[in-house]
This record gives structure tokens, sequence and C-alpha cells, in this order.
């Protein structure tokens, strides 16, 4: 099950634990990203928490948890190649996965047809 | 300028989209940050091959009469009568009390004719001081909205000129510039620019803006960069950016420019009282930081613990593939190249040390071009 927010994040549930990442509209504004700094593991999140910044070369911005949990593990390959979130921001670009979560809160995330949807009308002027 | 309605679009803004451009207000324009291929791609590509630069917003005044060399050189913080014609130099307008209204570049274009070129965001407070401060009998014209400005930057630009039909051995030396005619379109021609590439400033008819970009377009290497890479290039060089490096509040002395100021001549200008009689507060620096996370301005400064400064500006360096910042140092702490210091913000700490400017040391602006 893959859910997406308002502010661009998207969590995928595999199995006990759920994966966190930007979704691929929000890494093609951010540009070039450069940095990536990502709430240790074991630090306990609640739903709208900053659990990680993203720098592009123009800026920085933070990266909300789209659920409550405990970090249980930092995708590391990010240090070295930040990059990895332009070419793949929704596999390979992954943020960092949660554990202890509860699967009720998915509930108020937008499902992949929703979050296009909004896409298309939050860019529309 | 948040009201995005009001900014001004240059001649190329539908080539700027049809690139697929991401457009940003600046300075009261819209300008392309960047294309498809990104502000990494467009700055690596500017370093080793080339680029052009939209620059349409930046502002040009021409200054005419028997005695506006004298008349500028009481205006201009570095001396213009000395400069002979087909020569650029880099100069700045003050205030009375030494600080910078703007950066800018004198072309001397006769013994009596001057062409000025300005930033875009202080082009009508600079325009309204010139016509103040010159006497009459001296003319000025600020002609920006009938000239349009295409930077061709990289190693490769030359060739680039040689394409399109001008000889090698006609192009202008550093800090020269000659009339030319590109594919029938009159142009002026410098070699100058903002990237520490070998470079060239092109001005023509503003009429003319989509024929000539397309033509530099259409040539081989040659890409579309935007500002976005335009600031990188001009970061990791150590130059100054009006409105963070300089501004009303800082003297191009403190910006590191006080050497070529010849302040020890005995000529007055605006502001040179007071940069004679006092010493600076604070001196720019280059740092260079242990990572890859940017120190963005306003960044303080600490050197051993105390707060000694404060960052001007501050990016990810493509070439050096770490983050560089300039930072104004006050005069009360003793730095020197390699120096450790630290970086805070209220969320962050990192450390970096002093360094040498420019950042980047392997630029192609002064190359020879032999022959």
């Amino acid at each position: 099950m893959k859910k997406y927010t308002k502010e661009h994040e998207w969590v995928e549930i595999k199995g006990s634990e759920a994966f966190i990442g930007v979704t691929a509209f929000a890494a093609k504004e951010l540009g070039d990203i450069t940095f990536v700094e990502i709430r240790p593991e074991g630090t306990d999140v609640i739903v709208g928490d900053v659990i990680g910044t993203i720098e592009s070369v123009k800026a920085a911005s933070d990266v909300y948890s789209p659920i409550s949990g405990t970090v249980c593990a930092t995708n590391t390959d990010l240090e070295e190649e930040p990059g990895i979130i332009n070419n793949s921001p929704e596999e390979r670009g992954w943020v960092c996965k949660l554990d202890n979560i509860d699967l009720i809160e998915l509930e108020e995330l937008m499902t992949k047809e929703q979050y296009d949807k909004y896409l298309k009308e939050s860019t529309k002027k | 300028m948040s009201d995005t309605e009001n900014l001004k679009l240059t001649p190329l803004y539908n080539s700027h989209l049809a690139l697929g451009a991401k457009m940003v207000p600046f300075a009261g324009w819209m300008m392309p940050v960047q294309y498809t291929e990104g502000i990494i791609a467009e700055h690596k590509h500017t370093r080793t091959l080339v680029s052009i630069f939209d620059i349409f917003h930046m502002g040009e005044f021409r200054v005419k009469g028997g005695t506006s060399a004298a008349a500028l050189d009481k205006i201009l913080a570095r001396a213009v009568a000395d400069q002979k014609p087909g020569t650029c130099r880099y100069n700045f307008l003050l205030t009375e009390k030494g600080t910078a209204m703007d950066d800018l570049i004198v072309y001397r274009i006769a013994e009596g004719e001057f062409y000025i070129v300005v930033n875009a965001g202080t082009k009508d407070t600079d325009a309204a001081r010139f016509r103040e401060l010159l006497p009459q009998g001296i003319s000025f014209a600020d002609e920006s909205d009938s000239t349009a400005k295409i930077d061709l930057q990289g190693p490769e630009s030359a060739n680039v000129l040689e394409a399109l039909g001008l000889k090698k051995e006609s192009l202008p030396g550093y800090y020269k510039w000659i009339n030319a005619s590109i594919k029938g379109i009159p142009c002026l021609l410098s070699r100058t620019g903002y990237t520490g590439e070998l470079g060239y400033e092109i001005y023509f008819p503003a009429g003319k803006s989509e024929s000539m970009w397309n033509l530099l377009l259409e040539q081989k290497d040659v890409k579309p960069a935007g500002l976005g890479a335009r600031d990188t290039l001009r970061l990791e060089m150590g130059y100054p950016l009006y409105g963070h490096e300089l501004n009303l509040k800082t003297t191009p002395v403190e910006a590191g420019f006080g050497e070529i100021l010849k302040l020890g001549d005995k000529r007055d200008f605006i502001g040179s009282d007071v940069l004679r009689n006092s010493q600076p507060g604070r001196l720019l620096v280059g740092i260079e930081l242990e990572g890859r996370r940017a120190a963005r301005e306003g960044t303080k400064v600490l050197i051993g613990g105390q707060e000694a400064g404060i960052v001007s500006s501050g990016a990810f360096s493509p070439s050096l593939e770490k983050a560089v910042a300039m930072a104004f140092i006050s005069k009360d702490f003793k730095t020197a190249v390699g120096m450790e210091l630290e970086l805070a913000t209220d969320r962050f700490k990192v450390s970096g040390r002093i360094s040498e400017l420019p950042f980047y040391r392997k630029g192609t602006a002064r190359m020879s071009l032999g022959g």
C-alpha cells in the first residue's frame, strides 16, 4: 500500500515497516539535490514532524513524516549520492523507514489517483 | 516583488518556456533559473564547453560629451580617465559614505563616450544618480529597454564566434571590446563575463533577440544556462553579487576591493574621503565547508566559539563537490587561509576553513587564444 501527502511525501507499507520519501513532483521542483539530512535511527516521530531536510543547489526544504513511528533505518546511499532522489524519487531515493506504525493513520492520506488529481488542481492557475 | 503580474518579461520569454525553463522572479523580471538538465549540468557544461545566458534584465547607459571622462572620474570609485578606448573596467558607484550603490562595468567607447553596464535591481536608482551628478553639457541615455544582452561563456566560446563568421584573431582580448556583426546583427562584443571561463558578453538591438539566441543555440556545443548556474559559477570564482557581497551598508574595501581603488592616489570621488579616513570594520573571506550541506546567506560564523561574522552567499559548489560560502568577518578576529571555523544556524552547525579566492582555480577567463 502506498499513500501520498499534500506536502509531496509518499509512504509505502512493506510488512510491518513504512518506507518514506518525496514524490517525483517534489524532486523535480527542488531541482538538483545536493545534501540530505535524516533524523537518526531510534527517533520517535508523530505525523507532521520533520524527519529530514533536503537541500538543492538553490534552497533547503523539510520532509515531514506522513505517519507516526520510530525511525528504524535511513537510506545511507543518499549521503554520498543525494542525486538518487532526482533519478529515482519513489524507489531507490527513499529517505527513511519507520516501524511501530499504526496503519489507521494512512486512511487520512491520498491514494495515487487522489494525489495526481491534487497535483493537477494545485499546479493549475 | 511578490506580485508576479508586475514582473517584466525579456524578449526571449517564450524561447525560455519552449526550452523547458523554470521561470522565477529576479530583480523585477521573470527570468530562467534553470532549463531541463538542471543547475549542476548547466554549471559543468559552462566550465567544460559553452553556454548562453539571457541577461536582458541588466541595464546599459551611454554617457557622452567632451568632458565626460573628467566628470565620471569624480563619480566612480575607480579612474576612467586613464582607460583607453576599446577597454572595459570593473567599477563602483558609491554613496557619500563610501558604500556601494552598485558595481558596474565601464566601457570606453571613444575619448568622450562611455557605455556603462549596471545591475537590473539598481538600474533606476543608478540612472537617477548619474543624471543628478553629471554636469550640464554631458548627455546621459538609459538604453536598457532597446538593448539585449546575451552572455556566451565557456572554453569553447571563441570557437562558437568563429563558426558564426568572426575571425579568431579579430576577437577582443580580456576586458576589451569591439564592434562586430554576427550574421548581419550589429553588436558590441566584449571579452568579459561572470563565470570565470573564457567568454563574451554580446550587446545588440532588442528586436534581434530571438534571431541572435537561435543563431547561438544552433552552434556546436552550445546549451542554454539559467541564473542558478550563473550564481554557482560566480560564487566559485569569489565574484561579488550586488545585494549580497556589496550593498548600501558595505564598502568595496570591506568586500576585498581596497587595492584596486588605489586610495593612495590623489583623485577625489564620491565616498573617497570616508574610505581614506576609516578602517573597514569587517572583511570578506571565502570559506570551504567540510561537507555538502550549504551555509546560506545569514548563517553565523563562529571563531573559537565566538560570533565573528555572517555569511553573504553560500551554496553547493558543483566543481568542488562540496559547499562553499563567502562571509564578512569582523576585524576583531584575525583570519588566515586554512583557519578553522564553524557556521551555525538555529538548526545546525557545520565546520569549515578559510579558503583562498577563487575557490575554483582552473577557469579559462584569461586564456590565450593563441595563433
